[in-house]
């Protein structure tokens, strides 16, 4: 009986019907909520032959794929397999480095925003993105917050206060920072500090959250913590998130996106890759049977 | 005797003798604190502070020389480090990978090995020989080429620690480069950043060469920056080969006053380096 | 909060100037911050490049007279005019050796001491006051040696050397002489004292990134101390330590203002070490501002420009010996 890398896992629910004839526990099937709601089909961003380059190196291959608007999208798959460099197409961060390229069109809201004529700065505002390992300012709570909003917005102190308290409060921190407003954000613990970063990306009011690992570099219980913030974020923001935790893809996702050397192998609900694959490639990645 | 007793003695030999070599250049400090304090201590008198430095054969105090360093120090940092400062922020921010980077990476090198009296002649062709005169900016400048080369490696190496993923959340944000490097990437430097320019400063507080074909030296209490100008490291190297007794307890007395200041900035510095390091 | 919303919010900064106008103003930004940044860095390139422009041109008039003859001739008369370089190249470069001879088995000695020897307390207090010793200026050096070291010297230390050694067939010339107390061999040990804490730094630096494992396993296999840094460590740090050496030699050949002091300042080439010499920069430090006929000033800007080669070929070494070590083993040194 193989098991997949099971870094964390809550408990074994009641296995689906059809899983428990396999006899496999830790399937991450056995991860997805009994009560998880049906997902919603509306593309918000549109992935049209979506190719990448490191140089010359072609990292991803083709790729066509939609991310729904108010669903989250997990991106599964081996190390290597290009989900990180795909989500990083979708701010364009990749342009901070030169000899990285990419080709093909991503479509937010009908525009291509790889588009080079477009405005980064005001497409990266749009589209927020909080990294695996926690990145705070080397300032307080509050100005690490107030930093992003400031770039685009013009807001009075109290205006300011609001959207701080709000987004904290987003991300599930403010009862916890509310007093310390004025501390750096490195005196925070590991999970604050991430979930400071969410506050920081929430408060731009962006339309699309991408997330590469989150909650990787994080304890437990930091993790449920997140995992919870996500599920409730879902109703106002498109999240993508990348993870390299099977499980955390079948808690949290609605659709997921199977990638192996820079391709699509399969994308579909969450319940159905993780219960009917398709592609035998998805069950033996899955099931743990490589990668 | 047996290989593993010879082992053993070549061992003890060795390191008694590094032990040796330790305590060697332990002694050499010691020895000059000492000779500095014993020969300068009871020449620091208030009157120290108070007069200008006096012709030969008469009492007199530092109080031109002093305030004459300070000035030239303060100058020379204004001038070296803030260009010390954007062409570290090039090299560590655009130039990482790009050839005018390599180039002043190499060439930074080369003018922080350079000799300083070299630096001083390059000033005196540059400035001296073309304004007619010895001058106070002269001086400063030549102070400025030596503060500005480490400055300018510092600042590059704390801006480089860094870790791109802060740049890469900032920037995630939505926010221009130029901010990015301003409100995140120097903020997190400042302390390594401030510590190169504390040790810059104590460099060139104490640097003779420079300033013998630039500021050359002046007797008396001076403000005029565009005329030789007084300062400590001429004042010692005047006073001290002279044959006048008073003139000689006056370079004992300048060089005590110099080295603690010198220590005193660079223990500054290591106290703000280490706060500065998680 | 709808993402429509959310949209708007974000284009409502300027309310009235379109986005692009917006994404223009920043690039302009980014562009200026760029160029200032760049043209500072290019500044650093102008002035060494100024450095090198400077001495050439000074130097020529001199350089067109002697031709060769200034690297291979002694006289050096401000009166007739005819200068050579030999004596301050002479005395430059026997200062810098005798600083190195003596300094490199210091410098490792402490190297060692801080990195194998001492208890944890001890360490920090030991590099602390080798990095102070760094710090003094190079005139205190210099008055130290003239007054307190160098009547010592003479008295005490000079007249063993000279009974002792004096008459050993080939070694014994360099102890002849009365004794001064200023010299070539002072002027020698005072540059030793000043570069000793700058190389025993970088080998204390680069013998600390040896890995843990490397020592631990050479120990268990019953080396002693001695034997693990001899064969293991320094193998290992060999460059690094070599680039070390070389950067403290690029050093002691700069040096002046100590050197002034001690040396004598005297143009003459003698096989004793008691007898006084000059180096390029004593030479500089003394006779610039006295330098009253062109070609005088011509041919001290000629030993400039000497002195500047010969620190560059310096730095360039030592710049191949550590991008050595840093390609071998990936170590940011």
């Amino acid at each position: 009986m193989s098991t997949s890398d099971s870094a964390t896992t809550t408990g074994t629910p009641p296995a689906p019907p059809g899983v428990a004839s396999r006899g496999i526990s830790l399937h991450p099937a056995s991860s997805i909520p009994a009560t998880a709601p049906a997902p919603t089909r509306h593309p918000k961003v549109e992935v049209r032959r979506l190719s990448f380059f490191y140089g010359k190196f072609k990292a991803l291959h083709d790729i066509d794929l939609d991310i729904h608007d108010r669903q989250i999208t997990a991106f599964i798959g081996p190390s290597g397999c290009g989900k990180s460099t795909l989500l990083r197409t979708l701010n364009r961060i990749y342009e901070l480095y030169p000899g990285q390229r990419a080709t093909g069109q991503v479509l937010l809201g009908g525009r291509n925003l790889l588009d080079r004529a477009d405005d980064v700065n005001l497409l990266r505002a749009r589209v927020g993105m909080v990294f695996q390992k926690p990145t705070p300012f080397p300032m307080s709570v509050r100005d690490n917050i107030s930093f992003g909003v400031g770039l685009y917005e013009r807001l009075s102190r109290s205006e300011m206060d609001e959207r701080v308290q709000w987004a904290l409060e987003k991300a599930a921190l403010w009862s916890e920072v509310k007093d310390k407003l004025r501390q750096d954000g490195t005196a925070l613990s590991g999970g604050q500090q991430q979930r400071l970063c969410i506050a920081r990306a929430v408060a731009v009011k962006p339309e699309v959250l991408l997330l590469d690992e989150p909650a990787s570099a994080l304890d437990p219980i930091s993790t449920q913590k997140i995992e919870q913030l996500l599920s409730e974020l879902r109703q106002d923001y498109t999240i993508a998130i990348v993870t390299h935790n099977m499980q955390q893809a079948a808690r949290v996702s609605d659709y997921t996106a199977f990638m192996y050397l820079g391709r699509i192998v399969e994308f579909g609900d969450t319940k159905t890759m993780f219960t009917k694959p398709t592609h035998q490639q998805t069950e033996e990645y899955i099931t743990g049977r490589f990668g | 005797m047996t290989l593993h007793a010879r082992r053993r003695i070549v061992n003890h030999v060795a390191l008694s003798l590094s032990i040796l070599a330790t305590a060697f250049g332990l002694f050499w400090l010691g020895w000059l604190l000492w000779t500095l304090l014993d020969n300068g201590l009871s020449w620091i008198t208030p009157r120290l502070f108070i007069e200008s430095t006096p012709p030969p054969g008469s009492q007199g105090g530092l109080a031109n020389a002093l305030f004459g360093s300070a000035i030239l120090t303060i100058a020379g940092v204004a001038i070296g480090a803030p260009a010390g400062v954007l062409a570290g922020t090039y090299l560590a921010e655009f130039g990482r990978t790009s050839r005018l980077g390599a180039a002043v990476r190499f060439v930074n090198d080369i003018l922080l090995s350079a000799p300083s009296i070299i630096v001083g002649v390059f000033v005196y062709a540059l400035i001296v020989l073309k304004t007619g005169h010895f001058s106070g900016w002269a001086g400063a400048v030549a102070l400025a080429l030596i503060v500005l080369p480490v400055v300018v490696r510092t600042t590059e190496n704390m801006m480089r620690l860094v870790p791109d993923s802060l740049r890469e959340a900032a920037a995630a944000l939505g926010a221009p480069m130029w901010k990015i490097t301003l409100r995140v990437v120097y903020r997190s430097a400042l302390p390594g950043i401030m510590t190169g320019v504390l040790l810059g400063t104590a460099r060139i507080s104490g640097e003779t060469a420079p300033l013998l074909f630039t500021a050359l030296n002046n007797q008396f209490w001076s403000t005029d920056m565009t005329r030789p100008f007084p300062n400590l490291p001429t004042v010692i190297f005047q006073f001290a080969m002279s044959p006048y007794e008073d003139w000689q307890h006056l370079a004992w007395a300048a060089a005590l006053l110099i080295t603690a200041s010198i220590l005193a900035i660079n223990i500054v510095a290591r106290i703000l380096l280490r706060r500065a390091r998680p | 909060m709808t993402s429509a919303e959310a949209a708007q919010d974000v284009r409502s900064l300027s309310p009235g100037q379109p986005a692009r106008s917006r994404a223009r103003r920043i690039s302009i930004a980014d562009q200026l911050f760029r160029a200032l940044a760049a043209a500072f860095a290019a500044l650093v390139l102008l002035a060494v490049l100024g450095v090198l422009i400077v001495l050439l041109h000074g130097s020529w008039p001199a350089l067109k007279t002697f031709r060769f003859g200034f690297l291979t001739s002694k006289e050096w008369n401000p009166v007739t005019g005819q200068f050579g370089a030999l004596a301050p190249l002479y005395g430059t470069v026997v200062t810098s050796l005798i600083a190195l001879l003596v300094g490199v088995p210091v410098s490792f000695g402490i190297a060692l001491v801080i990195t194998e020897l001492a208890p944890a307390w001890l360490k920090r207090p030991i590099g602390i006051a080798i990095e102070l010793l760094a710090a003094i200026p190079s005139i205190i050096y210099g008055m130290w040696g003239l007054f307190v070291f160098a009547p010592r010297f003479a008295a005490h230390v000079q007249p063993w050397l000279t009974d002792h050694l004096g008459h050993l067939p080939i070694v014994g010339a360099l102890f002849q002489g009365p004794p001064m107390g200023i010299g070539m061999l002072t002027a020698g040990l005072i540059l030793a004292i000043m570069i000793i804490p700058f190389m025993a730094a970088v080998m204390r630096d680069v013998f600390e990134t040896v890995p843990a494992s490397l020592r631990e396993s050479a120990y268990a296999v019953g080396c002693t101390t001695w034997e693990v840094v001899w064969r293991v460590v320094l193998p290992y740090t060999r460059v690094g330590v070599i680039g070390g050496v070389i950067l403290g030699l690029g050093r002691a050949l700069g040096e002046t203002m100590a050197v002034t002091f001690v040396i004598g300042n005297a143009h003459e080439i003698n096989a004793s070490l008691f007898m006084a010499g000059n180096t390029i920069s004593s030479t500089l430090a003394n006779e610039f501002t006295e330098a009253v006929t062109p070609i005088y000033t011509s041919s001290l800007l000629a030993l400039g420009l000497l002195l500047f080669i010969l620190t560059f070929l310096v730095l360039v070494a030592a710049r191949v010996m550590l991008s050595k070590l840093r390609t071998r083993d990936g170590v940011h040194t």
